[in-house]
């Protein structure tokens, strides 16, 4: 499990998230909504160590994670696929997924080759393209990519940041059904940021909703979709009464 | 024609020296943002060490190598020192800093080796070859071979191995790289150590021909910086090739000029790339997809 206790974040002077409560249970995917700026990005990066929480903890399976670097979090089963994939462009698909688990790699080499198998069978379109430049994939491999990558490492808990930008429909309903998978079968926990509320709403169990900074609404995925809140703001619906 | 061929074999072999250095400064840059200004220095301790050794009686190959070692021990204790904790600071100052170190190094190299330049007896010891009527010191081509051997293993260690391949992860994106779990402070010291005993071999093979001295490093440092940025700043074979340029453009406006303006032809030079092609003449344009 995964529990944030009000975590606040500081970029420069600015107070960009405010006491932040919530936790992600055992095989849950958990959807973080909100418009652009509400500080859904921040809050991954926080919980990924990118950025130090300015107070508050974050506990993973009973062991503090927060206060760590990036590189630490990572060992402690904490893995974050971040906005715009960041692929290494300048390696192949399989010196990206191999350092997914740098951590790992020199005492379990063994352990690498098998997870590499096992991601390649989750994304076979990254089989033929493994000595390829991590650069040249498509939007959508690159996605699977930076996907595969994150997993290497075997984390409890695996963060999405926007995982559907810039991408067709079909290959974000893809990405999708992936998630179901490592939920289902890795058993791995997930939080999806996601600007497309739609798609979001569809794999979750749990929601939140965040605005400048706050978690203004959180849910069960069918309290979330049925908010009036949530259907006039982000599904871009008119509510009844308007 | 005798002369042209004794003017690129003599810029071919000083170039050399200069690519090991800008070799050290592109892995440097390339890691950490830093242009280490310092990197010269290596040279002076590498050669100052090694004769050292040999002085006190050690067989050259030990020398050599306890020489490296210890440069590339004195790298890595300036980057967790001077470097590390500065670390969080902007470029400009960690450069600043490394200028510093220069100082710094070059001052304890005066007081434990003084000012009298001291000599290395060549590696490898032959009579001169004459080819195409130019005389070849073998040394010369010695170094050339070192060059060519080290740019072999330091293509494998890059391309090939897995601690290469985070080593590059890290130059293009040090923050996805962080996520990964490698810690930027570890390869930052890496780059260091690496860069040290790269100077220390350059160093090392420059002295049989010129003697070394404290204040040694300073200017084929420089050039070794000068090669670098007209190879492009950020690639190896780029700096290689640039520093060898270097070699060349000092020896030729050396022999048909006049060797009192070759240095500042050199940096003349170096104006002009920066003016007309600032990314550097080997740099190739590069796109990335989004």
């Amino acid at each position: 499990m995964l529990k944030v206790d009000g975590v606040s974040t500081h970029i420069g002077k600015i107070k960009i998230l405010h006491e932040i409560y919530f936790q992600v249970e055992k095989g849950q995917i958990v959807s973080i909504i909100g418009a652009n700026g509400a500080g859904k990005s921040t809050l991954l990066n926080t919980l990924a160590g990118l950025y130090r929480p300015t107070s508050g903890t974050i506990t993973l399976e009973n062991d503090v994670i927060s206060g760590y670097p990036a590189n630490k979090v990572v060992e402690k089963g904490l893995s974050l696929v971040p906005e715009g994939r960041q692929i290494f462009s300048n390696l192949t698909v399989k010196e990206n997924l191999l350092l997914g688990m740098f951590s790992k790699y020199y005492k379990e080499k063994k352990l690498a080759e098998e997870n590499l198998t096992k991601i390649l069978d989750m994304f076979p379109s990254l089989k033929k393209h493994l000595k390829n430049l991590g650069g040249n994939l498509s939007g959508g491999e690159q996605q699977m990519l930076a996907i595969g990558r994150g997993l290497m490492s075997n984390p409890k808990i695996i963060l999405l940041d926007e995982p559907s930008m810039g991408l067709a429909p079909k290959i974000v309903y893809e990405i999708l059904d992936t998630l179901m998978i490592i939920k289902e079968d890795l058993g791995t926990m997930v939080i999806l940021v996601e600007q497309n509320v739609k798609a979001a709403l569809k794999v979750c169990d749990q929601a939140y909703v965040i605005d400048q900074g706050r978690i203004i609404i959180n849910g069960t995925r069918d309290e979330i979709s049925s908010n009036p809140q949530v259907i006039s703001a982000y599904l871009g619906i008119k509510s009844a009464g308007a | 024609m005798e002369l042209l061929m004794q003017y690129i074999v003599t810029g071919l072999t000083v170039g050399s020296i200069y690519a090991l250095l800008a070799i050290g400064f592109v892995t440097v840059y390339n890691i950490t943002g830093i242009l280490n200004f310092a990197q010269g220095e290596f040279a002076m301790i590498g050669a100052l060490t090694c004769i050292t050794f040999v002085n006190a009686g050690l067989p050259m190959y030990a020398s050599i190598i306890f020489a490296i070692l210890i440069s590339a021990t004195i790298g890595l204790i300036v980057e967790r020192t001077a470097i590390l904790h500065a670390r969080n600071t902007s470029v400009i100052i960690l450069i600043i800093i490394t200028i510093g170190v220069s100082t710094f190094l070059k001052g304890m190299g005066l007081i434990i080796w003084g000012t009298n330049p001291k000599q290395l007896t060549p590696l490898i010891k032959m009579e001169p070859i004459h080819f195409m009527g130019a005389v070849i010191n073998p040394q010369s081509i010695f170094i050339f071979i070192v060059l060519l051997i080290l740019l072999a293993v330091l293509y494998v260690f890059f391309e090939k191995t897995y601690i290469g391949s985070a080593l590059r992860a890290c130059e293009k994106n040090p923050r996805a790289a962080k996520l990964m779990g490698i810690n930027p402070s570890t390869m930052s010291a890496l780059a260091f150590t690496l860069a040290a005993a790269l100077g220390a071999i350059a160093g090392i093979l420059i002295t049989p021909i010129t003697d070394a001295t404290y204040e040694m490093g300073f200017l084929i440092g420089v050039k070794g910086f000068v090669g670098m940025v007209i190879g492009g700043m950020h690639s190896i074979p780029g700096a290689v090739a640039g520093a060898l340029l270097v070699g060349l453009l000092e020896t030729f406006s050396g022999g048909f000029i006049s060797t009192f303006y070759s240095d500042a032809i050199t940096f003349l030079v170096l104006i002009l790339v920066l003016f007309f092609k600032p990314n550097g003449i080997f740099a190739r344009a590069s796109g990335e997809r989004v």
